[in-house]
C-alpha cells in the first residue's frame, strides 16, 4: 500500500513541451470534464457563481517570465498535473494506504475509499499536485486517466489521457519514460527533457522539455544580409535590373 | 508489509451514446462528440474526424457541459414592465410574444421597412437572417463584422480575392516560416493552434508581431514587440528592402497579380484606372510579341516592366508604381525603426529569413495543372513562407491599408495559394467582381432591391439616397466609409438615438450585447437606450432582443425571445456564408437537437420563420399564400437559393448522393448526422492549389455550386475601386465627396498600399497605448457564466510593462486612474515584462455588470473586472470645425479598437475597492445559480 | 501553511499532555491516589483532546481508524500508534497508582518511553516533509522535544526540572528561528528549480491559472508580514519562557505555578501558529507567494 513498489513494469507519464503550449487551458479544462463524469468522486465547485469562485482541478497553467541577462523578457505557459513520481513522498507519508503507486504501469493513485482526508500526502507534494476536493473530503490528483488508456469502451486512438487527447498544439505527449526506445523517451533524449525540482529526490516520472533559444533571427544576419545586397539604388537602377531579370526568366 | 493495491476496473463504460455536432462556443466551429448517460451530456470531447479540429478541444469547447447547464439561461419569453435597464420583465407565453412583435413590426413594413434595423451581431446563420431582412424590405440589415475585421474581410478581398480572418489558411504541413501579425486567439482557434504545434513539430520558426508577448507570441521564436499601429509601416519596409534586393517572385507577378496591367496616365476622368480593351479587360503588353493585349488571353506572358505610349502619353505598368514608390528612402529600414520601435537591423533580418525561405527553401510539388491562359505546368512550386493576420492589424484606423500592405508581402514573395504559403478556403478564392454588391431601394410591403452586403467597385456602388444622403442607419458605404462591406453595427445605437441619417421605430438585434461590451462608450450607450423624449417616450422607441442568456443586453430590451443553447437546436454552418471549410476541402455542417430545451424557449432562426410567416413575407410564403417552413430544420433542408443550391452542400439529391448541387434530400439532415454533423467534400490533387487561376479547381467549383462559371482573376496590387473613389474626391464623376471629406479620401483611398498615422485629434497629452486580447479560455462576455471557465479568469488586471510600473511607482495590486480623451476608469494593475514598453493591455469582456449572467453581485467580474469599452468613443474628439468623425477606419468603417491613446496615474483604492466605473445592479431575470457544484450525470 | 487551529491545538496540547505523562511515567511527582487521578486527568485531557482536535481537519474522520495501517512508512501511523500505546501503558500504570496503590514502574517507563516517542512523531511528520525547509531540520525534533519536556517538568510542578528544560527549550526556539528563516533559501529550491527555467534567466511567476484561490493557496499560502512576525516572536518567548522562568524562582506560590503554566501554554500555541504561519511550502513558489 503505502509503500512504493520497489520498481515499476512501466513508467507511465507525460511529457510537456514548453516550447510549444501556448497556454490555453484546453487541458484543464478537458481533465476537469473527465474526472468529473469519471473516476470517484466528481471534481467539485464551491462558490461556483459567487464571489469566490474554487474548485478541484487536477491540472492547472501556470504562466512564467523569464528575463534573460539580454535580450527580451520571454512568456512560459507551464502547465502542471501529478508527475508520477518514482519515489512519490505522496505515498509514504500517506497514513491510512490510500495512495498508492502501481507496480504495473508505475500510476500514483489515491483510493478514494480509504483516503481520511487528511491532506498529509498534499503536504508532502512539492509540485501542488493534490487538492482536497471540499465536498467529499477526500484527495483528488491527477490519475493519468487510468480509465482511458486501457479502456476497452474506447477506440485505441482514443486510450491516452483526456489532456493529451484535447491540446490543440500537440504540446502534451504521453507514453513510457521507462522504455528507452519509446516516442517520450526519444523526445526527452532529443530535446534535453528536464525534471521540476531534481532537488527533491522526487524522480518525476513527467518531464518537461524547455523552450528553444529565442530570438535568433538576427544573430544569423551574416548569413541574410548577402541576400539582401541591393540590385539597384534607385528606382530607375530598379527597373533595369527588372528588364534584365526577365530576359532570364 | 509489501506493496499491495486495489483492483481497478479500467474499462468502465464511458457513456450510453455519443451524439456528434458542432460546438457553439465559439465561431470556430468544432466537431464534438457528446457523450451522453441517462439521457443528459455528461461529457464533450473533440470529433476526430472532422475536418476543423480533428479531434482536439479548447477550454471553452469541453466546458460547453457547463453552458448548456448554465443558470443564466432564459427561460421563457420576457415583455420588459420596469424600465429599461432595470432588468425588471414579466415571464409571457410565445404566442403572445410573437404577436406582440408582430404588432410592431407588420406597420413598419407596410409603411417604411427602414424604420426596422435588424442587426444580429455574432450571426452564425447570415446567409438565413439577411435573406428574412431582405423579404422583410428593410435596407437595414448587417451583422458584427463592422466592429469586428472587416479590415481583414475587405483587405483581404479587395487585394487577392479572399481573407485571413477564417476564410483561408497557412499551408500546415509544409510552410516553414510563419509570421503571424497581431493575432492573440483568432476564429481559428484549434486550427491555429493545431498548425503551430505542427510547425514546432517540424522545428520550423514562427515570428510573432505583437506589442505583447503572450499565447501564440509567446511560443513564437522571434518575438517583434512593435508599436501598435504601425504595422503598415513596418510592412513596407520589408517590401522596399526585399525589393531592392530583387527577391521577389518576377514570374508570379507577371502571371497571376495586376503588376503588369497598365495605369492610364492621361489627365482627366480615368487618370489612374486600368486601361482596358472593349471588353473591359484591363490591358498588359505580352512579352512575347510586344502587343498590348487583354491580361488573360490564352499564352499571354505579361510584361512587368514594358510601358506603353500613346498620344504622347506613357503609360506605365502598376509595377512600375510600386517600384517607384516603395524603393523611396521614406520605407528604409532606418527610417521607420523609431516609429515602429523595431531597430533596422531587426526588420533587415526578418525581411532576409523572409527572402531566405521563400526563395532558398522553394521545393516543388509533382502536381500537374492547367493556368487560365491554358499553360499547362507539370509542377507546383512551393515557397514555404506563411503569414496571418487578424484583428491588431484591423482594428485600427489605417487597418485596411495595413492588411493591403501585408498581402502585398505575400504576393511579392509569391507566397499565396503556393505550397507552404496561404491558401485560400472555399468558397474562397472569389474575385471583388463575383460578390454582390450592396442594394438599399426599400419599398413598402416588398422586399429590398437585393442583398444589403457587398462590395463596391465605386462611388456608383453607394447606398446613399437621392438626395445624397446615407440610405442606412449605419451610414454604411456612404463616403465616411465608402467600403464598409459588413455595415457598422456599432453606430447603429448611436445614429438611432440621434436620428441621424433618420429615426427609427424598431431596433430588432440578435446575439449581440451591445449595452456591454460590444459597444464603444459603454454607458453613452446604455444612456442612449433608455434616453426619453419631450413626450416621455424612448427616443428609440422599441427594441427586441434575442439572447440565450442573461446578459446585460437583456436589461435593455422591451421584447425578448429567448434562444436555446447550441446542444438544443438546428443550425447550419453553410457554403451560403461562414463554412467550415479547408485549404483542401469544402465542408459545411450542422448542429441538431442532442438533447431538447427543459425550458420554455426557441430556436431564434425557427422564430424568425415564424414571425416571417405571421407577417406572410414574400419569400416565406408559396404562392397559395401558405408558408413553405415550419421551422429552421425545414428551411436547411428545403430552401433553395438557385435551383439545386441549398443551405447544405452535402448529401443533396433524392438518394442523397449530389454534392453541391442536386435536388432536394428530405433525408439530408439524418445522413449530416449519421456522418458526424457535416460534409466534406475534396479539391483533387493538381486543384489544390493556384486556385484563382486553376482550370481544374475553377472546374471543381462551378461543380460544387460555388460560382455559376470559372471565375479567373489577378490579384490587385492596385485597387481600381479605390482609385475611381479618389478621382470623384478630386471632382471626376456625377457622385461627388461632401467638401469636407475630399482630402482624406485622396489621402487614405490609395489604390496602392500606404501607411499613415491615425487619427490622433484630442490625443494631446495621452501617449500610452492601451489594447485588449481575447482570453483563449473564454468566450466575450458568455463564458463568465460557466462556472469552470470563470475560475480561470475572474477578473481582469491591467498589464503594465516593468518601465511604466517604474515610472509611476505602481506596483502589483496596486490602483491606476487611466484616462483617455473620452473617459476614465479605476482599476487594480500588475507588472508585465514581455510587453511593448508603452502598451497597457487587459483581457476583453471580463468585467460585468453587476446581476448579469446569473452571478451574485458580489462577483470578481463585477467588482474588480473592467471593461476598457468605458474609454473608447465611437467618435473621435471634436475638430477644429466642430465635426466628431467616425473612431473607424475611414475606408471601410472597421471600429478603431485599439487605436485607444490613454494616460496613467497612480490611484488610491476606490474606498469599496471595486474597479471604476461602477453601475447599479441590474435585477435577474433569472435569479442567481446555487452556491456549489458537484456535477456528475451518470452515478 | 495555513495555521490551522486545530493543528495548533493539536500539536500545543498534546505536546503538554504527553510531556507531563512522560514525568508521571517516570514517578515525578511520586504521586497516588486521587492527586495521581488529577494528574493523570490533566496529562489525558490534554493529550487526548489535542488527538481529537486533530481529527478536526480531517475530510473523513470516520475512516480515522484506518491511519493505524501504514506504520511501516507513513509518521503519521507511526504516531498513531506511539499515542495510543503510551495510552495504554500510562493507563494501566495510572490504573496501579490511582486505585490500587501500586506503582509498576516499568508500565511507566515503557509509557513515558511512548509518550516522547508520541511527541518525537508528532514532530517527524513535519520534520520529513522537504517541502517546508523551515520544517525539514534536525531543529525541529529537537524543538517539540523540548518543549514537551520543558512543559512536562511545568506541570508536573518539577520546578528544579522545569527551569533548565525551559532554559533549553528557550535555546532550541532562538536556533530554530535563526536556522529557520534561512532554511529556504539554504534549501536551494527556488522559481528556476521549480520549472526548470532558471538557467535562461530570472524566473517571475505572471498569470496564475486560475484568478480565484483553491486548495493549495489555502492550505500552503499563508503570508505572515515580518513586523508582526517579530512582534509574536517575542510575545511568545516572553510567554512560553521567560515568563514562566521568572515565575519559578520567586518563592513557590501555587497561583505563580499556575502563571506559569498558562503563560506556557499561550507562548506554546504562539510559536506553534508561527511554526505554521511562517513556514513555507515550495508550492507557493509556483504561485510566486510562499
Ligand atoms: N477564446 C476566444 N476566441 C475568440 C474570441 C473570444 O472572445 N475568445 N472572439 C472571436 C472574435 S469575435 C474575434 S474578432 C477573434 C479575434 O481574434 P484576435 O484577432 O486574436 O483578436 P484579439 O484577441 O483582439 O487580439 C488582437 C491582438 O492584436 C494585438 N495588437 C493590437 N494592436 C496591434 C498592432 O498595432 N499591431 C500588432 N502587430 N498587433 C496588435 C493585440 O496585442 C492582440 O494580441 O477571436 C475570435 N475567437
Ligand atoms: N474593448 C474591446 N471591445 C470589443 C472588442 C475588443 O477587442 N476590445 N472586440 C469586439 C469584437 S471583434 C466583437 S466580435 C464583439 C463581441 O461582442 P458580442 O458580440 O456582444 O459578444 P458576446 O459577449 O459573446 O455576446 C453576444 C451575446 O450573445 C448571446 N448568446 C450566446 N449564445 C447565444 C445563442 O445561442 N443564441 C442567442 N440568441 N444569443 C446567444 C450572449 O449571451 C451575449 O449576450 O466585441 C467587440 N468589443
Ligand atoms: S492544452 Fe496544450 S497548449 Fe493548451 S495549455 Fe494545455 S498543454 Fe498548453
Ligand atoms: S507529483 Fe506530487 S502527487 Fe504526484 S507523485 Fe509526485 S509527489 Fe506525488
Ligand atoms: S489525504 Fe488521503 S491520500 Fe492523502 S495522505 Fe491523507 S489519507 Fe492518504
Ligand atoms: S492525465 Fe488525465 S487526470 Fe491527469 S492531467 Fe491529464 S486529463 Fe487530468
Ligand atoms: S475553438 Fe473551442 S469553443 Fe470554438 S468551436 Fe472549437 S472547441 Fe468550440
Ligand atoms: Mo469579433
Amino acid at each position: 500500500m503505502t509503500q512504493l513498489p520497489t520498481s515499476t513494469e512501466r513508467k507511465m507519464g507525460l511529457v510537456i513541451d514548453l516550447d510549444t503550449c501556448v497556454g490555453c487551458h484546453a487541458c484543464v479544462i478537458s481533465c476537469k470534464g473527465w474526472n468529473t463524469e469519471n473516476y470517484g468522486a466528481p471534481l467539485s465547485d464551491q462558490d461556483a457563481y459567487g464571489a469566490n469562485p474554487s474548485g478541484t482541478f487536477l491540472n492547472r497553467v501556470h504562466s512564467y517570465e523569464v528575463q534573460p541577462a539580454e535580450g527580451h523578457a520571454q512568456l512560459i505557459h507551464f502547465p502542471k498535473s501529478c508527475l508520477h513520481c518514482e519515489d512519490a513522498p505522496c505515498v509514504t507519508v500517506c497514513p491510512t494506504g490510500a495512495s498508492y503507486k502501481r507496480v504495473e504501469d508505475g500510476i500514483v493513485l489515491v483510493n478514494e475509499s480509504d483516503c481520511i482526508g487528511c491532506g498529509l500526502c498534499a503536504w508532502s507534494c512539492p509540485y501542488g499536485a493534490r487538492e482536497l476536493d471540499q465536498a467529499e473530503g477526500v484527495m483528488k490528483k491527477c490519475t493519468l486517466c487510468v480509465d482511458r488508456i486501457y479502456n476497452e469502451n474506447l477506440p485505441e486512438v482514443d486510450r491516452v489521457p483526456s489532456c493529451v487527447r484535447t491540446c490543440p498544439a500537440g504540446a502534451r505527449h504521453f507514453g513510457d519514460l521507462g522504455d528507452p526506445d519509446s516516442d517520450v523517451s526519444k523526445l526527452v533524449a532529443d530535446r534535453g527533457g528536464m525534471d521540476l525540482m531534481p532537488e527533491m529526490g522526487t524522480k518525476p516520472v513527467n518531464k518537461y522539455l524547455p523552450p528553444r533559444p529565442k530570438d535568433t533571427v538576427e544573430d544569423q544576419i551574416d548569413i541574410l544580409a548577402p541576400l539582401l545586397a541591393p540590385v539597384a539604388e534607385e528606382p530607375k537602377g530598379f527597373l533595369g535590373w527588372l528588364d534584365k531579370t526577365l530576359e532570364k526568366l | 508489509m509489501t506493496h499491495q493495491q486495489p483492483i481497478l476496473d479500467t474499462s468502465p463504460k464511458v457513456s450510453d451514446e455519443v451524439r456528434k455536432t458542432t460546438c457553439y462556443m465559439c465561431a470556430c466551429r468544432c466537431g464534438i462528440n457528446v457523450h451522453m448517460k441517462d439521457g443528459k451530456v455528461a461529457y464533450i470531447e473533440g470529433n476526430r474526424d472532422h475536418p476543423v479540429n480533428k479531434g482536439v478541444l479548447c477550454a471553452k469547447g469541453s466546458a460547453g457541459i457547463m453552458q448548456v447547464n448554465a443558470p443564466s439561461r432564459l427561460r421563457a419569453p420576457l415583455k420588459r414592465v420596469g424600465p429599461r435597464g432595470s432588468g425588471e420583465f414579466e415571464e409571457i407565453s410565445w404566442d403572445e410574444a410573437l404577436e406582440l412583435a408582430v404588432s410592431w413590426l407588420k406597420p413598419i413594413r407596410e409603411d417604411n421597412p427602414e424604420k426596422l434595423a435588424f442587426f444580429t451581431g455574432r450571426d452564425q446563420s447570415q446567409s438565413f437572417t439577411s435573406f428574412w431582412a431582405q423579404n422583410f424590405g428593410t435596407c437595414n440589415y448587417a451583422a458584427h463584422g463592422g466592429f469586428c475585421s472587416v479590415n481583414m474581410a475587405a483587405g483581404g478581398i479587395y487585394t487577392m480575392g479572399g481573407a485571413f480572418w477564417e476564410f483561408g489558411q497557412p499551408d500546415w504541413d509544409h510552410t516553414k516560416l510563419f509570421m503571424l501579425f497581431g493575432v492573440a486567439e483568432d476564429h481559428d482557434s484549434n486550427p491555429i493552434k493545431i498548425g503551430i504545434g505542427k510547425i514546432k513539430a517540424r522545428g520550423a520558426r514562427v515570428i510573432g508581431v505583437n506589442p505583447i508577448r503572450s499565447g501564440y507570441n509567446a511560443v513564437a521564436d522571434d518575438w517583434v514587440g512593435i508599436t501598435p499601429g504601425t504595422d503598415g509601416l513596418f510592412i513596407l519596409s520589408m517590401i522596399h528592402v526585399l525589393m531592392k534586393a530583387g527577391k521577389i517572385d518576377l514570374d508570379y507577378l507577371s502571371r497571376y497579380t495586376n503588376a503588369p496591367v497598365l495605369i492610364d496616365a492621361s489627365e482627366g476622368a480615368t487618370k489612374g484606372l486600368f486601361l482596358r480593351d472593349e471588353d473591359g479587360k484591363p490591358l498588359v503588353i505580352d512579352r512575347v510579341t510586344g502587343e498590348l493585349t487583354a491580361f488573360d488571353k490564352p499564352g499571354v506572358r505579361p510584361d512587368l516592366s514594358a510601358t506603353y505610349e500613346k498620344d504622347g502619353v506613357t503609360h506605365r505598368p502598376v509595377f512600375h508604381l510600386m517600384a517607384e514608390r516603395y524603393l523611396s528612402d521614406e520605407y528604409a529600414p532606418e527610417n521607420v525603426a523609431d516609429q515602429c520601435g523595431i531597430p533596422a537591423q531587426r526588420i533587415r533580418a526578418i525581411a532576409g529569413e523572409l527572402a531566405r525561405v521563400a526563395f532558398d527553401e522553394a521545393f516543388e510539388l509533382d502536381h500537374e495543372w492547367t493556368d487560365f491562359r491554358g499553360e499547362k505546368h507539370t509542377k507546383m512550386i512551393g515557397r514555404p513562407v506563411a503569414i496571418h493576420s487578424m484583428r491588431g492589424v484591423s482594428a485600427h484606423a489605417n487597418g485596411f491599408q495595413t492588411c493591403r500592405a501585408l498581402h502585398v508581402l505575400q504576393i511579392l514573395l509569391g507566397t499565396v495559394e503556393v505550397p507552404g504559403g496561404f491558401r485560400f478556403k472555399p468558397p474562397y478564392p472569389k474575385p471583388v467582381e463575383a460578390h454582390p454588391k450592396p442594394h438599399c431601394k426599400v419599398t413598402p410591403n416588398s422586399p429590398l432591391d437585393g442583398p444589403h452586403l457587398g462590395f463596391v467597385q465605386g462611388p456608383d456602388d453607394l447606398a446613399l439616397k437621392a438626395d445624397g444622403s446615407p440610405a442606412r442607419i449605419d451610414k454604411a458605404f456612404t463616403w465616411e466609409n465608402p467600403m464598409s462591406s459588413h455595415g457598422l453595427m456599432h453606430m447603429v445605437i448611436s445614429n438611432a438615438h440621434a436620428g441621424d441619417p433618420y429615426k427609427i421605430d424598431t431596433l430588432f438585434m440578435y446575439m449581440a450585447n451591445m449595452s456591454w461590451n460590444s459597444t464603444m462608450n459603454t454607458k453613452g450607450v446604455m444612456e442612449m437606450l433608455t434616453d426619453k423624449d419631450e413626450n416621455g417616450d424612448y427616443v428609440i422607441p422599441r427594441i427586441i432582443y434575442s439572447d440565450a442568456y442573461s446578459s446585460e443586453m437583456v436589461a435593455y430590451a422591451d421584447l425578448i425571445l429567448p434562444d436555446t443553447t447550441y446542444l438544443e437546436r438546428h443550425d447550419c454552418i453553410s457554403l451560403l456564408d461562414r463554412p467550415i471549410c479547408e485549404a483542401e476541402a469544402a465542408a459545411d455542417a450542422i448542429r441538431w437537437p442532442v438533447i431538447e430545451p427543459d425550458r420554455d424557449v426557441r430556436g431564434f432562426q425557427s422564430v424568425l420563420i415564424d414571425l416571417a410567416n405571421r407577417m406572410g413575407l414574400p419569400g416565406f410564403t408559396n404562392e397559395d399564400g401558405s408558408a413553405k417552413w415550419t421551422d429552421y430544420a425545414d428551411y436547411i433542408v428545403n430552401h433553395e437559393r438557385k435551383p439545386g443550391i441549398g443551405p447544405l452542400a452535402g448529401f443533396r439529391g433524392e438518394n442523397g448522393d449530389k454534392e453541391g448541387r442536386g435536388e432536394v434530400n428530405p433525408d439530408q439532415l439524418n445522413r449530416y448526422i449519421e456522418n458526424g454533423g457535416f460534409y466534406v467534400a475534396h479539391i483533387p490533387q493538381g486543384a489544390d492549389y493556384y486556385k484563382p487561376w486553376n482550370t481544374a479547381y475553377q472546374d471543381w467549383a462551378v461543380d460544387m455550386g460555388i460560382y455559376d462559371s470559372p471565375q479567373p482573376y489577378l490579384f490587385q496590387l492596385y485597387s481600381e475601386p479605390m482609385r475611381k473613389f479618389q478621382l470623384a474626391a478630386e471632382g471626376h464623376g456625377e457622385r461627388q465627396p461632401p467638401d469636407h471629406l475630399r482630402a482624406r479620401i485622396k489621402e487614405t483611398l490609395d489604390p496602392m498600399p500606404i501607411w499613415y498615422e491615425t487619427d490622433q485629434t484630442g490625443n494631446e497629452g495621452f501617449t500610452v497605448n492601451a489594447l485588449t486580447q481575447r482570453p483563449m479560455a473564454m468566450y466575450h462576455s458568455w463564458g463568465t457564466q460557466n462556472a469552470w471557465l470563470r475560475q480561470l479568469h475572474g477578473r481582469n488586471p491591467l498589464y503594465v510593462p516593468t518601465k511604466l510600473m517604474r515610472e509611476h511607482g505602481l506596483q502589483d495590486g496596486d490602483w491606476a486612474k487611466v484616462t483617455s480623451p473620452h473617459g476614465e476608469i479605476t482599476v487594480p494593475v500588475m507588472e508585465m515584462a514581455a510587453l511593448n514598453d508603452n502598451t497597457v493591455w487587459t483581457w476583453n469582456a471580463i468585467g460585468k455588470r453587476k446581476g448579469a449572467w446569473a452571478l451574485q453581485e458580489d462577483a470578481p467580474e463585477a467588482t474588480k473586472g473592467f471593461l476598457l469599452n468605458h474609454l473608447i468613443h465611437e467618435l473621435l474628439p471634436a475638430k477644429g470645425d466642430g465635426l466628431r468623425w467616425a473612431n473607424s477606419d475611414p475606408i471601410t468603417g472597421q471600429a478603431a479598437w485599439f487605436d485607444l491613446k490613454v494616460k496613467l496615474e497612480k490611484a488610491a483604492p476606490p474606498s469599496d475597492a471595486e474597479s471604476q466605473p461602477e453601475f447599479a445592479p441590474i435585477k435577474s431575470p433569472v435569479g442567481q445559480g446555487p452556491k456549489d457544484l458537484a456535477w456528475k450525470v451518470g452515478k | 501553511m495555513h495555521p490551522a487551529p486545530s493543528v495548533i491545538i493539536f500539536t500545543t496540547l498534546s505536546g503538554l499532555g504527553f510531556g507531563l505523562l512522560v514525568f508521571l511515567g517516570l514517578g515525578f511527582p511520586a504521586v497516588s491516589g486521587w492527586i495521581a487521578f488529577v494528574f493523570f486527568a490533566i496529562a489525558y485531557a490534554l493529550a487526548v483532546g489535542g488527538l481529537m482536535a486533530s481529527t478536526f481537519h480531517l475530510g473523513h474522520p470516520e475512516r480515522a481508524w484506518k491511519a493505524f495501517t501504514q506504520w511501516k512508512t507513513s509518521w503519521l501511523s507511526r504516531e498513531g500508534w506511539c499515542a495510543v500505546l503510551a495510552l495504554i501503558f500510562m493507563g494501566l500504570y495510572a490504573l496501579g497508582l490511582v486505585f490500587l496503590d501500586q506503582k509498576w514502574s516499568l508500565l511507566g517507563l515503557i509509557g513515558a518511553l511512548f509518550s516522547l516517542a508520541t511527541v518525537f512523531t508528532t514532530s517527524m511528520i513535519y520534520t520529513q516533509l522537504k517541502t517546508i525547509p523551515r520544517w525539514n531540520m534536525n531543529l525541529t525534533p529537537v524543538m517539540f522535544l523540548s518543549f514537551s519536556l520543558a512543559g512536562g517538568a511545568l506541570l508536573a510542578g518539577q520546578t528544579s526540572v522545569a527551569i533548565p528544560l525551559l532554559l533549553i527549550a528557550a535555546l532550541v526556539q532562538i536556533l530554530y528561528w535563526r536556522k529557520g528563516d534561512q532554511a529556504f533559501a539554504s534549501s536551494g529550491t527556488d522559481l528556476g528549480t521549480a520549472t526548470g527555467l532558471g538557467a535562461r534567466g530570472s524566473v517571475r511567476a505572471f498569470e496564475p491559472p486560475h484568478t480565484g484561490t483553491n486548495y493549495l493557496l489555502r492550505e500552503f499560502v499563508y503570508v505572515v508580514g515580518r513586523k508582526h512576525a517579530e512582534k509574536l516572536r517575542i510575545i511568545s518567548f516572553v510567554l512560553a519562557f521567560v515568563l514562566p522562568v521568572l515565575l519559578l524562582v520567586l518563592p513557590f506560590n501555587h497561583v505563580f505555578a499556575l502563571l506559569a503554566v498558562a503563560s506556557h501554554l499561550a507562548g506554546v500555541a504562539t510559536s506553534r501558529w508561527l511554526f505554521f504561519a511562517q513556514a513555507e511550502h515550495v508550492v507557493g513558489l509556483y504561485y510566486g507567494k510562499r
